[in-house]
């Protein structure tokens, strides 16, 4: 049993040593220069370390833009060497801690991609997820589940809760799957299969394990368990990850952060629809159509989230 | 479930098809299937192409189980249904991919997605999984005929109120009410067509039915 994590890690290397041995390789002192590390340390300075001495440290050598909008350079103030080849540029605006950035020098002539810190990138792909591109209210997923489940509170509390937990385990496993298995084996086009695989899978061999192991919370979860493979969002979630290619921690940050949104929009749904069973509705109106109609009021107000960002 | 299943003798190819466009209408009268209902009907084109999709998915997947049922044990039939969708559902997604780039652009998330539709696997369930090869197909046809319908029928209303124009031919200057083009603009469309849905129905009925509440198959 113990080897098993090494052997995934072994397979883990194999699979990123190409990868790796595509940047050049630390030279000696006929080598180029590179980069080590970039780390944003204040809102407007960002520490470089180099592999060698700079040999011009002049704001002009440097050029940093937004990774999306390459033609904007951010201004560089000053630069002020600091002690271990290290380099500290000092800019005109505050970088974002979850932006992706480009630095380029003049001379040497080098280019470099500033990654985002981890917690940044978790919080933003999760604030993105639940609230501000709701994948019920902005994206239209799960709607059959959304409509069916959110007429009591109980029910859609239930429904949210597990949903959340499944995602997460479904995400991260196709997440690996696609990453591990069908990538480099170039199997693209295996994707839904193995995805909806995937689902069908955890949901079955959860609810196995609950019935002979938790008879009490099978019979109160149980029934959600069945509900979640016909949710299309289990399923959105690892395509809309394999399509942009990412890491696990955007993954593992969308897969919560889907759920959670989920879960929000059934809690408040199911609310209001309480609330609805004593209001006068239309006959034609009753049933489904009020509820869509309350939908499309939740869905102007999630609109209020567009361009919310923990960092500005 | 609310599936009426016809009683007596075998429907014939009509009235299964008529059955899956107006009775039971996935969209309108199912509630099945929402979530491409609302997300791609900005356009009718839009909905033209996911509406094929799934008309193809549905009676190719229903054929396929008809022609398989002897050999599919009972216990395992969800799972065969759904890896046999989702079989169907690459093939389909490639074929768009390859024929139509531009609209499947737009829609593709929607259309890897169709392997998530209650609609297809419940007809199998109910449907293809009992009956032989020939009502099978027309079921499916009909079912997906009524979902292109419908799909078609949301796009137009949202297309000629969002963007005052029908499948990219403008009709009016500007755009008349954006609204209807937004996200949530789609939930207040299929909002006002399912009430005129049961608006029509419960004035044919002379209005002298009961409290109809025609939507209670969701949630398959």
């Amino acid at each position: 049993m113990s080897r098993l994590p090494l052997a995934l890690l072994a397979a883990a290397l194999l699979v990123a040593g190409p990868a790796r041995a595509a940047t050049p390789a630390p030279g000696g002192d006929a080598g180029p220069i590179r980069v080590r590390s970039a780390r944003v340390v204040a809102p407007d300075e960002l520490r470089l370390r180099f592999s060698a001495p700079l040999p011009w440290t002049d704001a002009e050598n440097f050029r940093l833009t937004q990774a999306q909008a390459p033609d904007i350079p951010i201004p560089v103030l000053r630069v002020r060497p600091a002690a271990g080849n290290r380099v500290v540029l000092t800019l005109g605006q505050r970088l974002l801690p979850a932006e992706h950035y480009r630095l380029e020098l003049v001379d040497p002539p080098l280019a470099h991609e500033v990654q985002p810190a981890a917690w940044a990138l978790l919080l933003t792909v999760m604030l993105a997820a639940a609230l501000i591109n709701n994948f019920v209210f902005t994206r239209y997923l799960g709607l059959c589940i959304f409509f069916g489940v959110s007429k009591k509170r109980d029910t859609a509390v239930g429904m949210g809760i597990t949903f959340t937990l499944v995602m997460i385990v479904t995400g991260m496993l196709s997440w690996a799957l696609d990453t591990f298995v069908l990538r480099p084996l170039r199997l693209g086009f295996f994707q839904i299969i193995v995805f909806i695989g995937v689902v069908a899978f955890v949901v079955q061999f959860l609810d196995t394990m609950l019935r002979k192991t938790h008879p009490v919370l099978h019979r109160r979860w149980g029934i959600y368990l069945m509900l979640i493979t016909t949710n299309c969002i289990i399923l959105a979630v690892p395509l809309l990850n394999a399509q942009a290619g990412s890491g696990p921690l955007d993954s593992a940050a969308l897969a919560v952060g889907s759920g959670v949104g989920f879960a929000l929009a059934l809690f408040l749904m199911s609310c209001a629809r309480e609330r609805l069973e004593f209001a006068r509705v239309p006959r034609p109106f009753q049933g489904l159509p009020i509820a869509f109609a309350l939908a499309g009021l939740f869905a102007l107000a999630f609109m209020g989230f567009a361009g919310l960002d923990f960092f500005r | 479930m609310s599936t009426v299943l016809h009683p007596g003798p075998r429907p014939g190819a009509w009235q299964l098809i008529r059955n899956g466009i107006f009775a039971e209408n996935p969209v309108f009268r199912l509630a099945l299937s929402l979530c491409p209902a609302v997300a791609v009907t900005t356009t009718v084109l839009n909905g033209l192409l996911l509406g094929v999709a799934v008309l193809c998915v549905q009676v190719l997947s229903s054929v396929t189980v008809t022609l398989a049922k002897g050999l599919i044990h009972p216990r395992v039939r969800i799972p065969v249904y759904t890896v046999v969708i989702a079989v169907w559902v690459s093939c389909i997604d490639m074929a768009l991919a390859a024929f139509t780039p531009a609209l499947y652009a737009q829609v593709g998330l929607y259309v890897k997605l169709i392997v998530a539709f209650a609609i297809i696997i419940s007809r199998l369930e109910v449907f293809a999984s009992r009956q032989p090869l020939v009502p099978s197909f027309f079921d499916g046809l009909g079912m997906g005929l009524g979902f292109l319908i419908a799909l078609l029928t949301i796009g137009a209303f949202r297309e000629l109120l969002g963007n005052g124009s029908f499948a990219g031919v403008p009709l009016a200057p500007g755009r008349p009410l954006l609204f209807f083009a937004l996200p949530a603009g789609g939930f207040f469309s299929i909002a006002l067509l399912m009430a005129l849905f049961n608006r029509v129905e419960q004035g044919g009925r002379g209005g002298a039915a009961g409290p109809s509440r025609p939507t209670g198959g969701h949630g398959v």
